[in-house]
């Protein structure tokens, strides 16, 4: 039987992390992700794990303990936000080049400056070339789910890469919210042990890891690290499925809602999603068309299923929590754009910067997104594809 | 058990031959040093920062490192190194790997007195068991022969060469010792190669088999950006030692002991005049920046006395 509780999502993700009871933790308090390893230094020290906790002196040495730890041979853990992502950005990368499994639990929020602690992707959006796989939660549930299923996937043997996993800072991190949690010994046994083929504390066999590496093999090397994220996309759908058979919660490379008979769709990650099946709910009442897809894989990007899943549509709003200053609009404006280009007849696209630093996000602001979509379909011009929305055209009116 | 170096030579070497540091670099001598104290039964894992070190004995496909062997980024040797005994300590607790393992990293003076101290004083503090050994060349050689906060004051380097509106370095060198001897951990030592090897042995012997965090700062010539002949590294630590700008001492559980006093203190010039970076302090013009150097270098030599209670 399943637990019923009511968390926040950082205490559903310390949680996830207690009843894995991973070999390291090593971490460094950021909010709106400090209460991770609040958390979990107090199950170490009441004994409900028998974790190594490493209470690094930044997140550069959190990210850089998590590299040696992993290539050592253990299971390890972190977890980060804003400014401590932007500072384990070299690590980042080295991580993933040495196919170290290592599970990050990142709780979005603004990058400095001007600094800011609320919610926006601008960190992770900020990490995504970096080589790591890339999941993202629109509840406690989920960001508890699927940080239960980020170990499984990370440490397959054709993946072996990084994950982070993602949720809304304040938003999910936060709030209290009901929540199904699954049974200590289940979670355990679906995880399984960490076992990797090589490692620096095999005594039968000595490993060097981070080497230098010439241009005669380093091109070959990044490719293996492609194949392996290529590979992440099925491993992921296998382990939902399996996830889904212990706990009845199903997931998929992404989550479409009213999205089938529907002729304006809007894309969103995170927390946005929940206001935004308001909104469509209340579109719907009125008769329109309104339906949505959000995100749940970004890392390797599902473009083909998802132009396939968007190609009926005759409008769609790309909303980005944060802007990429391209002047074209967010990093999920274009990963959209270019999953489409090929499509024949495909919808009219926008693409809308919004809640950045946290700006609020009601349901009244969705519906005036759509009614944006609805204008495009009626006028056939698209105008502007590059929009904020909810600002103020001065600082102050 | 009498000290034997040609019995500690008979060990099989952890580092081998074949890498590509340059001939006569101080550096793989550290490295042997130090390991040598390494009791043949125990396995190691050996981290290094980015530089020469790390360039040059781990090209792709090709390593020289017998034990387990760990690089990660310039600036972290440290926290990597803390990553690796803290995933040790809970494999060992939750009984996945029953040998004795030590723990063992190197960084130069650049990834180790400048980019990397943070992550360095980090894993210091929290005492983890591991010895940290800075190879000190005295400047960042990889990239060029670039000043750190470790080369001495009035060294030409290629980021303050000597003009006619430079002498060289501005600045006297970052006494690390001293400051991770302040972290109070169990162990800190300052040492070369001097002679028999005795000292680094003995010292290195110490850091590896003592619990807890373990420093030592040790003086690793380099023939090129110092710009003597390569034969003769250990006439440059002799002259480092014998000049008192590199004092052997260590620091144990707090108590500071001098290991090696000259009988006669060289003056410094006899360390500066083999050297092609500090050339142009025999100028004229210069001579002066010499007895600069002198003074800097008898305070500290004073300091220290005191702290060993000499
Ligand atoms: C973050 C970062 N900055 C700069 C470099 C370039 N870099 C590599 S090695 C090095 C100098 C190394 O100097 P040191 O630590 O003294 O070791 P040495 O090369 O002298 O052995 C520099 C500047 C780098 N690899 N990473």
């Amino acid at each position: 039987m399943s637990i019923r509780e009511r968390l926040s999502g950082n205490e559903a993700i310390a949680t996830a992390m207690k009843q894995i009871n991973p070999d390291v933790v090593a971490a460094f308090p950021i909010t709106p992700s400090t209460e991770i390893p609040q958390y979990f230094s107090k199950y170490i020290a009441d004994g409900l794990v028998d974790t190594e906790f490493v209470p690094v002196e930044s997140e550069h040495s959190a990210m850089s303990a998590c590299v040696g730890s992993e290539s050592a041979g253990a299971r390890t853990m972190t977890a980060t936000s804003s400014c401590g992502l932007a500072l384990m950005h070299e690590i980042l990368y080295i991580a993933a080049s040495n196919r170290l499994p290592i599970t990050l639990a990142v709780v979005n929020r603004a990058l400095s400056g001007p600094i800011n602690i609320n919610a926006d992707h601008s960190d992770s959006m900020g990490s995504r070339d970096a080589g790591w796989i890339q999941i993202y939660s629109e509840s406690n549930q989920e960001a508890y789910d699927n940080f239960i299923q980020a170990v499984r996937i990370a440490e397959h043997k054709d993946v072996r890469l990084p994950i982070m996993v993602c949720q809304d800072g304040f938003i999910t991190s936060h709030a209290v919210e009901n929540i199904e949690l699954i049974e200590d010994d289940k979670v355990k046994e679906f995880v399984g042990e960490y076992n990797p083929k090589n490692y620096l504390l095999n005594n039968k066999q000595p490993m060097s890891i981070g080497p230098y590496d010439t241009p005669a093999y380093y091109m070959e090397h990044k490719r293996l690290q492609a194949e392996g994220m290529k590979n992440a996309k099925d491993v992921l759908l296998k382990v939902a499925k399996e996830f889904e058979n212990m706990t009845g919660r199903k997931y998929d490379l992404f989550e479409t809602y009213k999205l089938e008979d529907a002729d304006t769709a809007i894309v969103v990650i995170n927390s946005t999603a929940g206001t935004a099946k308001d909104a469509i709910d209340r579109l719907r009442k009125e008769g329109k068309k309104a339906g949505l897809l959000k995100i749940r894989l970004f890392r390797p990007f599902p473009a083909e299923e998802i132009a396939e899943a968007l190609k009926h549509l005759k409008a769609i709003a790309v909303m980005d929590r944060c802007d990429s200053f391209s002047n074209q609009g967010g990093p999920l404006g274009a990963d959209i754009k270019s999953a489409l280009y090929g499509t024949e007849n495909a919808p009219k696209l926008i693409n809308y910067v919004y809640g950045i630093g946290g700006r609020d996000v009601r349901v009244e602001n969705i519906i005036e997104v759509y009614d944006s979509l609805y204008e495009i379909i009626e006028t056939g011009k698209t105008g502007e594809t590059y929009r904020y929305l909810s600002v103020r055209e001065r600082e102050v009116e | 058990m009498a000290y034997n170096l040609k019995k500690k030579l008979s060990k099989p070497e952890r580092l081998v031959g074949g890498h590509r540091m340059c001939a006569g670099c101080g550096a793989p001598v550290a490295v042997r040093g130090v390991t040598r104290a390494l009791k043949e039964d125990d396995k190691a894992v050996i981290g290094c920062a980015t530089g020469c070190l790390e360039v040059s004995t781990f090209m792709y496909p090709y390593t020289a490192w017998k034990d387990s062997f760990i690089h990660n980024a310039f600036e972290n040797a440290g926290a990597t190194m803390s990553g690796v005994e803290a995933a040790y300590k809970a494999m060992k607790r939750k009984g996945k790997i029953n040998e004795e393992y030590k723990f063992i990293t190197f960084g130069g003076d650049g990834g180790t007195a400048d980019i990397g101290f943070q992550s360095l004083s980090g894993a210091m503090e929290r005492n983890h068991d591991m010895v940290y050994v800075c190879y000190d060349n005295g400047a960042y050689m990889n990239t060029g022969i670039q000043r750190s906060s470790a080369t001495p004051q009035f060294a030409d380097t290629t980021t303050t060469p000597s003009g006619t509106e430079s002498a060289g370095k501005p600045q006297p060198r970052k006494d690390l010792a001293a400051i991770i001897a302040n972290h109070n951990i169990p162990y800190v030592a300052q040492t070369t190669f001097i002679k028999n090897f005795r000292d680094l042995h003995q010292k290195a012997e110490k850091a590896i088999y003592k619990d807890g965090a373990a420093f030592m700062n040790v003086l690793a010539p380099c023939p090129r950006g110092w710009r003597y002949p390569a034969e003769d590294l250990m006439e440059m630590c002799n002259l480092a030692v014998e000049t008192c700008f590199w004092p052997l001492f260590e620091v144990e559980e707090g108590k500071w002991t001098l290991n090696y006093k000259p009988k006669k203190k060289l003056p410094i010039e006899e360390f500066l005049k083999p050297q092609g970076r500090f050339k142009h302090l025999f100028n004229e013009e210069n001579k002066h920046l010499i007895k600069i150097i002198q003074e800097d270098i008898d305070k500290r030599w004073e300091n220290l006395l005191y702290m060993c209670g000499e």
